[in-house]
């Protein structure tokens, strides 16, 4: 048993960090560029030919920087086509395609590419606006919808960590230096202790989405279920850490001019897209209980 | 990253297994505690699983900490019945093997191993309790002994135990971490008196133990007089060393039972939420305790991130006792055969409160993890 990334993958979410905290708004181009894109998909279709754990970190930072556009939806489905291309991707799930605007085409989950055209839809995390296809004709792709599905969900339940990560970190700043009645906040144990809550359920959470990662990299017996209960803790965690890191900031973490909203939002699409966390323990009930 | 057994550690688990197949009889299971413990005990010495990660040198197997995990693993998945010398293997040894001299050594380690000689915990007062550095037992030397007085509260097994890994205060002028001395004294001294303590539960677990006037020999202190402090931080980070693992294996066997008596019962749409939630918990305290692991592997010393695992499960176990007790609807409060539910929910409040309370737990994550600025 070995539960730890190598040091390829460390030096690449290292990597990954410098380069999203230069540039918090990468473009696609720039991304691929950088060898991002079609890690995990075969060689012979023109990918990197790795697994798609050598790409889980990336997810993991991507949240952590709340990137905008559809790197993730494109690296998702990458690995499904016949062969990698350098168009921009998205997904269409429960009929919600994510970035609609901002890609060349989109597959659907009866594996239909279909052009990116139709409305796109005002949402409450503005960085990752949802839309409604026009139409879902178009070219059938001979591959398997559910490694697609089981390949974002565990990419979102890695960006939610990074999300919970972040939000943590950004509480631990402030009340280290905030005072009131002349101490540190953080020293007050009504504020460190939901902190402390909060570095533990996000261990938590990173330990389902890296459980949850291999299992979809080995395609291990039990994948669905894995996923399922990464996505539904992850999700749950990172909107908390987000609400508790707003709470211990007192009213500037209830302001716009503060990033913590941005993370909060986001952590809520992360949880409402491809089903809540109620709905994702449903598959885990069945697993264990029918 | 691979969260398979290695060969070596998949071989290692098979062969416990059809170990403790053979071995784990029915009677050992059903005998009372205290005799049946001491039987179950020593055939696993004689078969080279106590000790599991003791040095060689002392008798122990060597073996990283991995078989540690999977051995733990396995006597849950077993519903083994507990080792009678968990507090000499898993605290006194260690401490002894750190601090102890030859001669400790070379007359305790292998009675711990063997379980011929049981242990139990002098640290906690009634006015010591998470304030360790509280402590008031006095031990006065007096030429070549220590002349013991005091009172400790909460020591599992103190009822049948031989010998007390127990801190003192042996200068009476001193405060708290400073002038501490730590001592193994004989619980067979004339001046001890163990009386139970009957719990929540109705039974008694736990004991009070009286010092009067007990005489120790100065050769009994592990480190140096007035160095206990440091002693006893030892013995309490290998309480916490691989404890993450007993306690998640523990869980693991009740959420079975819990799953076990919701399809033999039926569960509403709540309920197999509720399920769910602690199944998945389960899960993520299991795999980080194996990120922990691999970290104390690689590097010998165990992750931060495992420092949330007695919170978490204490809590979730306190969840999943109740869960099954709402299982069982009204007729929760009959204790039918063997009151297992009913027993084990109750036994869950304290799960919180032993071996450091969850607001403790959350001070020391807050200030030693995260580094926030310290509340005392």
């Amino acid at each position: 048993m070995d539960f730890a990334f190598t040091q390829e993958q460390e030096e690449l979410r290292r990597e990954a960090r410098a380069f999203l905290e230069a540039n918090p708004e990468a473009s696609l181009a720039q991304l691929r560029e950088l060898g991002w894109l079609g890690v995990s998909a075969s060689e012979e279709r023109g990918g990197g030919g790795l697994a798609f754990l050598d790409e889980a970190v990336l997810f993991e930072e991507t949240g952590r920087a709340l990137l905008p556009g559809p790197f993730l939806t494109t690296a998702v489905v990458l690995p499904a086509l016949p062969e990698v291309d350098e168009q921009a991707w998205s997904v269409e799930v429960d009929g919600l395609v994510p970035d609609l605007l901002h890609v060349d085409r989109v597959l659907t989950q009866e594996m239909r590419s279909v052009p990116a055209e139709g409305e796109s839809l005002a949402t409450m995390d503005e960085t990752r606006p949802l839309g409604r296809l026009a139409s879902s004709d178009g070219d059938q792709i001979d591959g398997n919808w559910e490694q697609v599905r089981l390949r974002l969900l565990s990419a979102l339940a890695l960006e939610a960590v990074g999300i919970s990560q972040r939000a943590l970190e950004l509480g631990i700043e402030y009340v280290s230096q905030r005072e009131q009645f002349g101490k540190k906040i953080g020293s007050y144990q009504a504020v460190s202790h939901p902190l402390a809550d909060t570095y533990v359920e996000t261990e938590l959470a990173r330990s389902l989405a890296y459980w949850a990662a291999w299992s979809v990299s080995e395609a291990a017996e039990g994948a669905a279920v894995a996923v399922a209960a990464a996505k539904a803790q992850c999700a749950d965690t990172s909107v908390r850490a987000c609400e508790r890191s707003i709470q211990v900031h007192g009213g500037i973490g209830f302001t716009w001019e503060h990033p913590l909203h941005r993370y909060y939002k986001r952590a809520q699409w992360i949880d409402a897209f491809g089903g809540h966390a109620a709905v994702q323990r449903r598959v885990v009930a069945a697993a264990l209980l029918d | 990253m691979d969260l398979r057994d290695t060969p070596e550690e998949a071989t290692f688990r098979e062969e416990l297994r059809s170990w403790v197949e053979q071995n784990l009889t029915n009677e050992v299971r059903r005998g009372r505690f205290e005799e049946a413990g001491r039987d179950w005990s020593r055939k696993l010495h004689e078969a080279g699983y106590a000790g599991l990660t003791w040095p060689k040198e002392y008798g122990g197997a060597g073996a990283p900490y991995s078989h540690q995990a999977i051995f733990l693993e396995e006597m849950a998945r077993a519903e083994a019945p507990p080792h009678l010398g968990v507090i000499g293997l898993g605290m006194a040894g260690p401490t002894i093997i750190a601090h102890g001299t030859e001669t400790h050594k070379k007359e305790r380690l292998e009675k711990i191993l063997s379980t011929e000689e049981i242990w139990c915990q002098g640290f906690s007062e009634p006015d010591a309790g998470s304030d360790l550095s509280a402590v008031r037992t006095t031990a006065i030397r007096d030429g070549d002994e220590f002349v013991v007085n005091g009172q400790k509260v909460w020591s599992s097994f103190a009822h049948i135990a031989d010998w007390c890994i127990l801190v003192t205060r042996s200068d009476p002028e001193s405060q708290r971490h400073a002038g501490l001395t730590y001592l193994i004294v004989d619980m067979h001294s004339p001046g001890v008196e163990v009386r139970p303590l009957r719990q929540i539960t109705g039974e008694a677990e736990f004991n009070e133990i009286f010092f009067t006037d007990v005489r120790v020999p100065v050769d009994n202190v592990l480190g140096e007089v007035g160095g206990g402090w440091g002693v006893a931080m030892t013995t309490l980070l290998h309480e916490r060393g691989t404890l993450g693992f007993a306690l998640t294996a523990g869980l693991e066997s009740q959420i079975r039972k819990l799953i076990a008596l919701a399809k033999e019962r039926g569960a509403t749409e709540v309920q197999r939420d509720a399920i769910a939630r602690e199944w998945i918990g389960l899960q993520a305290v299991r795999y980080t305790n194996y990120r922990s692991l691999t970290t104390l592997m690689k590097t010998g010393i165990p992750g931060p991130e495992g420092s949330g695992a007695k919170l978490w499960w204490s809590e979730a176990n306190q969840r999943v006792t109740k869960l099954a007790l709402e299982l069982l609807g009204p007729e929760a409060q009959l204790i039918g055969e063997n009151g297992y539910w009913q027993h084990q929910q109750l036994r869950s409040r304290g799960n919180t409160i032993e071996a450091g309370t969850s607001e403790i737990l959350r001070n020391i994550i807050a200030e030693r993890v995260l580094g926030l600025p310290r509340s005392r």
